[in-house]
């Protein structure tokens, strides 16, 4: 490794600490796994995640965290807006509470939103007698995502609605523009690219989600198993290599969604800060 | 978190013409009536669910939760996982920000990468490559088996599954914290003859330290509050394996809901305070970049 001359100590001591812990944690057991899943040939590994139950837990796992990313950036956008647009009794109040779906362990999450939709209580039954099963169904799965969610979406957003500037909503206003043209011309096209990353992060943590989706999706195979639970349930048949190659599936898309929320970041930075007086 | 609009803004909107009429109105209250309702929903009514659940059969019932020995053991597990984890991810995240903040050198990015990767991997999938370095088909399994040494299925392997999922947090938050205040004060200290640690702690701590405790409390949160990668390597032993999470998991499954969300009210009231905590750094003038 080669570095820029600089008078500050420690380059050694934590550029080394750091490679050391990072590979010792991080690095070696992905790599374990990653080795384990290629004792496999090809053909049987391709057997192994195009079977029917696997597949069918991939069309659960990415449609409902698609629906719920989906309905996050409809309700995230609108939950930015108010928060950062208008003033009311308990905002910051509010405000403070957005993040609690990260704070909040998942499995407390799951025993919560599984008994505020279960049948027996007011909002279960009045869902039921419309005709809709929450609890240990696809919506089940895609409302604990929502909630896990939702935070990604308001605080991408956020920020970039405090960026948009209001003298341009000013000048378009004076220039006759009525206020969806407004939105539509000025304040949608500034926060895109960050309604954009909340989505995909929301989408990917939808992904690999467990703790929160386990206790209201009822985990019935080919139903709502998610492939989370898949990986799981294969550890507790002994199927070591068929867990392993999964966990490599899951691994490959969590590389591909850093990279695409990389860059999606690296667009609204662009975006946001061009023409700035910065 | 965004400041909201500025009152006097508001005001001056309200008095020009075009502004402030009934349709504005109308906007304005559907708007914040939408997110009070679906916030209200997804987020109040599950936290007053853990409340009332846990306390549905009284105060005493409640209490009995926690004269059990499994409980309390799942409680003492968790807090030592803390107390292990948290301490060394951060010692971690410090080194890490130093290093990368401070100097220039080459594979930079990738480590940024490697460091990053364990907030997108699936919590499953965290818990599973232990499995396959410990367990008994993994790299070390005979080795450990051999020698006797426990792993997987006992306290070192959910302490390592936690470590893994918190792993970046702290980092995170002070890389780019450290990146924007640049090194001058830095090399000005050591210069005039500062040594390393000192300019560390005289220096540079006191410039970082609500970063650090805004990702010292998100690594504490969810190294308590962990589940998934947990459940994989812990193999859920009664009284020896379980943490408060998994503990949740167990009573839940044997129905014992009440004792199942009295659990979950600790770990709820763990995550109010966190996010006290959280706003109060907030409050302080930390902003996350």
């Amino acid at each position: 490794m080669s570095r820029e001359r600089s008078v500050l100590p420690g380059f050694g001591l934590t550029v080394g600490y750091t490679t050391f812990f990072l590979s010792a944690v991080v690095l070696l057991p992905l790599t374990a796994m990653i080795i384990k899943a290629s004792n496999i040939d090809h053909a049987a590994f391709f057997k192994l995640l195009l079977n029917p139950e696997v597949v069918a837990s991939y069309k659960i796992s990415f449609g409902t965290s698609f629906l719920a990313a989906i309905i996050n950036s409809i309700f995230g956008f609108l939950i930015a807006w108010t928060l950062t647009r208008y003033d009311f009794a308990g905002r910051k109040f509010l405000d403070a509470l957005i993040d609690l779906p990260f704070a909040l362990p998942t499995a407390v999450s799951g025993i919560a939103l599984t008994a505020v939709f279960a049948q027996d209580t007011w909002l279960g039954s009045h869902l039921a007698a419309m005709g809709i099963k929450v609890v240990y169904t696809w919506v089940g799965i895609t409302v604990a995502l929502t909630l896990i969610g939702m935070p990604f979406v308001v605080r991408a957003v956020q920020p970039a609605l405090a960026e948009v500037q209001r003298d341009i909503e000013d000048a378009a206003e004076t220039l006759g523009a009525g206020r969806f043209t407004i939105f539509r011309r000025i304040i949608f096209p500034t926060i895109l690219p960050s309604l954009l990353t909340g989505f995909a992060m929301a989408f990917a943590r939808g992904i690999g989600e467990y703790g929160s989706v386990v206790f209201i999706s009822g985990n019935l195979p080919m139903k709502t198993e998610i492939t989370p639970l898949l990986i799981v349930k294969r550890l507790e048949e002994y199927k070591y290599v068929d867990a392993a190659a999964l966990g490599c599936i899951m691994l490959g898309m969590s590389f591909v969604m850093l990279l695409s929320i990389n860059l999606l970041q690296a667009w609204s930075r662009r975006r946001l800060f061009v023409g700035k007086r910065r | 978190m965004a400041a909201g609009p500025s009152k006097h803004l508001l005001a001056e909107l309200a008095t020009r013409p075009g502004h402030n009429t009934q349709v504005d109105k109308l906007i304005r209250w559907s708007c914040i009536s939408a997110a009070l309702l679906f916030l209200a929903i997804l987020l109040i009514a599950p936290l007053m669910t853990v409340l009332s659940s846990a306390f549905s059969k009284g105060l005493g019932v409640y209490l009995e939760t926690f004269k059990d020995g499994d409980t309390l053991a799942a409680i003492r597990l968790t807090l030592l996982t803390a107390a292990i984890v948290v301490p060394l991810n951060t010692i971690f995240g410090v080194a890490a920000a130093w290093a990368i903040a401070k100097f220039e050198f080459a594979g930079k990015s990738m480590l940024i990468t490697f460091i990053d990767l364990p907030i997108a991997v699936s919590p499953v999938v965290s818990g599973l490559v232990y499995v396959m370095l410990f367990g008994t088909q993994g790299w070390f399994g005979l080795w450990l088996l051999d020698h006797n040494i426990n792993i997987l299925f006992a306290v070192p392997g959910i302490v390592l599954a936690t470590m893994f999922v918190t792993f970046p947090y702290v980092a995170r938050e002070l890389i780019p914290l450290m990146q924007q205040l640049g090194n001058d004060e830095e090399e000005a200290a050591i210069t005039m003859g500062a040594g390393g640690f000192m300019t560390f702690f005289r220096v540079t701590l006191p410039k970082i330290r609500w970063g650090l405790i805004y990702g010292v409390i998100l690594t504490n949160s969810r190294a308590m509050g962990e589940f998934g990668a947990v459940s994989v390597v812990s193999g859920h032993i009664r009284g020896l394996t379980n943490t408060m999470p998994l503990h949740i998991e167990i009573l839940y499954n044997e129905y014992n809901f009440v004792g199942a969300f009295a659990v979950a009210s600790l770990l709820t009231v763990l995550a109010l305070i966190t996010l006290i905590i959280k706003t109060l750094v907030e409050w302080r003038g930390y902003r996350r970049r």
